[in-house]
């Protein structure tokens, strides 16, 4: 590799460096209680977001689904800001309302995680269009699994995005399960690009492995978008390591199956490529590693100063004009805490 | 025929048994009495379902009768009324509360409809089963409380047990039944336990039951609510006070009868749900009992309930949820002489 071009891929294994020492540390909270709810880890895919993201510019928007921790990370919503969130507190990117299947950060044009599946595409279709109608040349990554494409919301707004041409960027993330359906068990048709296709959208698939690939069918593709040729799909065929969310007995898959899958961690796959072409010397290596744990210490440190919102303004926020006010003008039905 | 007109099967040696394992039990016997009967939704073959209701159904039964789903909630609910039409009685999951959304129309537009829009030529005998309500941790659309969706809608009937033997028994009478039913499961009970034998018969599914009689309050809950009723009570007798609790049961219909004798013994009550108060079903009991009963009442009556905001982070839950506490703050604000 080049001086320029082995600068960039360092960058790349950062970033996704980044998104995995977070959510393991993520896991380790969830277990200790400190995070609880429903979640979600992205840990094995890294190389989708890490290789999307890079090529969006500020001005471009994020939709994305319950496994986003990544995505938020990566978009540049703070490690912080997302941690303390999970915690539930008011610090976090949603004051503690979201939680980790929500997150939500307008400052980096970061519009959501969706704790429903197919949630996000139609919501992806609106800001695209809105982009269009008011003549601005920007991109909307639009992530989801391969799960949502059994969803009605999936076809619709397939539909809308080509017949409007709107610069959509689909991101099918294919980790070949549902929860515990398989694909093949799931879909009639497994091969996801040729659905988009069937909508005149043009779609490829890409080894979501290897985020060097990623980045570069999302360059192009999102280039086309941006120059008003239309939605493009990305079908980025990759896999989860671990369970579906934090409680599963991955009943669904064999041992052997997840272990030919680890073999491709695209942190390691991308780490020996660099090693392998001299361009990652062990002290580069630590300082990387230094640099991610530092920033997921801070994060813990941050969430673990945070606190909860003030239980009496649980009821600020559901309306725009009538914050602080309840439906309800008897005081028995505020929300209070309860002399203890 | 309904369930209780059958005869009475022997009963087996009783085990201690959670809700989530009733349900599960209710569905085998099943659909090992009646070949007709097919489940089918998101993950409940192999993986047994999020919560395990449907846990080694897949292996006894075979792929013909329980089969996973696509992601596809709309397809499943209209699945379920094509193979009802023909005779067959499905039972279907939605995986969470809110996942049912996406199924609305389904629910709304036909299986609720059919039958009148038919003039009765066509029956539904399916049930739709959805995990509902908070106290898990869960944060919103893991913890929604959407009965007043289904209770707005004529041609559903809408029931909710609270315990594993009015979980077998109304959900084997759920399954035989001719008209579909919204099975509303609590989810913080999925893991209650008692000692059941089998093939439990509790009262029929569409009557309300006293679990605890009392003189002075009615205290009205379902699903996850009871539990919270029967604790206030315990604690009111400490201040004097003798609460009787009703355990509805079904929503819709709506046992005039139990509730209102019980209204108008104790000429009190309160309606304790999860759910936000704005045009909650609370307020349908309410109107309903004021509305039969009114001269028989000294107080207007209450509505204990969720805050009208969407459902909040798991850390803040218990002050979202009703509580003994604000259960009991609340009757104070009546004039008591
Ligand atoms: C409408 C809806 N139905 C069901 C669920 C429950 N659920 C959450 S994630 C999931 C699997 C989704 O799989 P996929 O889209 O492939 O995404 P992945 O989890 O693999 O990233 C299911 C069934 C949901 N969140 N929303
Ligand atoms: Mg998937």
């Amino acid at each position: 590799m080049n001086a320029e071009r082995a600068e960039h891929a360092r960058g790349l294994l950062h970033q996704m460096l980044r998104v995995r020492r977070f959510e393991e540390k993520c896991v380790e909270l969830y277990s200790a209680a400190k995070i609880r709810g429903f979640m979600h880890v992205y840990i094995g895919e890294e190389a989708v977001a890490a290789g999307v993201l890079a090529t969006l510019e500020p001005e471009d928007a994020v939709v994305a689904t319950y496994r986003e921790h990544g995505h938020a990370l990566l978009r540049g919503v703070p490690a912080g800001a997302i941690l303390a969130e999970m915690y539930g507190f008011e610090q976090g990117c949603c004051r503690g309302r979201g939680g980790s299947m929500h997150l939500f950060d307008a400052a980096t044009r970061f519009f959501g995680g969706n704790a429903i599946v197919a949630g996000g595409l139609p919501l992806a279709i609106g800001l695209a269009l809105a982009d269009k109608m008011a003549g601005r040349s920007r991109v909307t990554a639009c992530f989801f699994g391969e799960g949502a494409v059994a969803e009605g919301a999936f076809h619709e707004s397939l539909n809308l995005a080509a017949l409007w041409r709107l610069p959509v960027l689909f991101c099918c993330e294919n980790n070949l399960y549902a929860m515990g359906t398989a694909l093949a068990r799931s879909e009639s048709q497994t091969d996801i690009a040729l659905k988009a296709a069937a909508y005149e959208i043009p779609a490829w698939p890409v080894d979501g492995m290897d985020v060097l690939a990623v980045e570069e069918a999302a360059r192009r593709a999102g280039a086309a978008v941006r120059g008003g040729a239309g939605p493009h799909f990305l079908e980025l065929r990759t896999y989860r390591f671990r369970a579906h969310s934090m409680y599963d007995p991955e009943r669904y898959r064999e041992k052997a199956e997840v272990a030919q899958w680890l073999e491709r961690d695209p942190i390691d796959l991308l780490r020996a490529t660099l090693e392998a072409a001299g361009d990652l010397p062990e002290p580069t290596w630590a300082e990387v590693q230094a640099s991610v744990d530092a920033e997921v210490q801070a994060a813990v440190a941050f969430a673990e100063a945070g606190t909860l919102e003030p239980v009496e303004e649980l009821t600020r926020h559901v309306y725009t004009d009538r914050d602080d006010t309840d439906r309800d003008d008897t005081e028995r039905n505020r929300p209070k805490r309860m002399p203890t | 025929m309904t369930l209780h007109d059958t005869a009475p099967t022997p009963l087996r040696a009783p085990v201690t048994l959670t809700m989530a394992a009733a349900l599960n039990a209710a569905i085998q016997d099943a659909m090992r009495d009646d070949p007709t009967v097919v489940l089918f939704g998101e993950d409940v073959g192999p993986l047994g379902g999020v919560f395990r209701v449907t846990d080694g159904l897949y292996a006894e039964f075979g792929e013909s009768r329980v089969s996973d789903s696509p992601l596809a909630e709309s397809g499943i609910v209209g699945t379920a009324i094509g193979m009802a039409m023909y005779g067959l009685r499905p039972v279907v999951e939605m995986q969470f509360d809110a996942f049912s959304y996406p199924a609305f129309e389904q629910i709304v537009s036909h299986v609720a409809k059919m039958r009148n829009r038919t003039r009765g030529r066509v029956q539904l005998p399916l049930v739709i089963r959805i995990p509902y309500a908070g106290d898990i941790g869960g944060v919103e659309h893991h913890s929604d409380s959407s009965e007043a969706y289904w209770t707005a809608t004529p041609g559903l009937t809408v029931v909710s047990p609270s315990n594993p033997a009015d979980a077998y028994s109304m959900l084997r009478e759920a399954i035989t039944s001719d008209d579909p039913v919204i099975f509303l499961e609590p989810k913080s009970r999925y893991w209650a336990k008692a000692e059941l034998s089998l093939p439990v018969r509790t009262a029929p599914m569409n009557t309300a039951a006293v679990l605890r009689e009392g003189t002075d309050v009615t205290l009205i809950a379902y699903g996850p609510t009871v539990k919270t009723a029967l604790a206030t009570a315990e604690l009111a007798v400490a201040e004097g006070l003798s609460i009787e609790v009703i355990d509805l049961r079904s929503l819709s219909p709506f046992d005039d009868e139990t509730v209102g004798a019980s209204v108008r013994k104790t000429s009190r009550a309160a309606v304790l749900h999860e759910a936000a108060q704005f045009g909650g079903y609370g307020a349908e009991v309410a109107a309903r009992l004021t509305e039969r009963n009114f001269f028989h009442l000294a107080a207007p009556i209450l509505r204990i309930t969720g805050f009208d905001i969407p459902y909040p982070s798991p850390k803040l839950e218990e002050y979202f949820l009703p509580t003994p506490d604000r259960i009991l703050a609340a009757l104070g604000t009546w004039e008591w002489n």
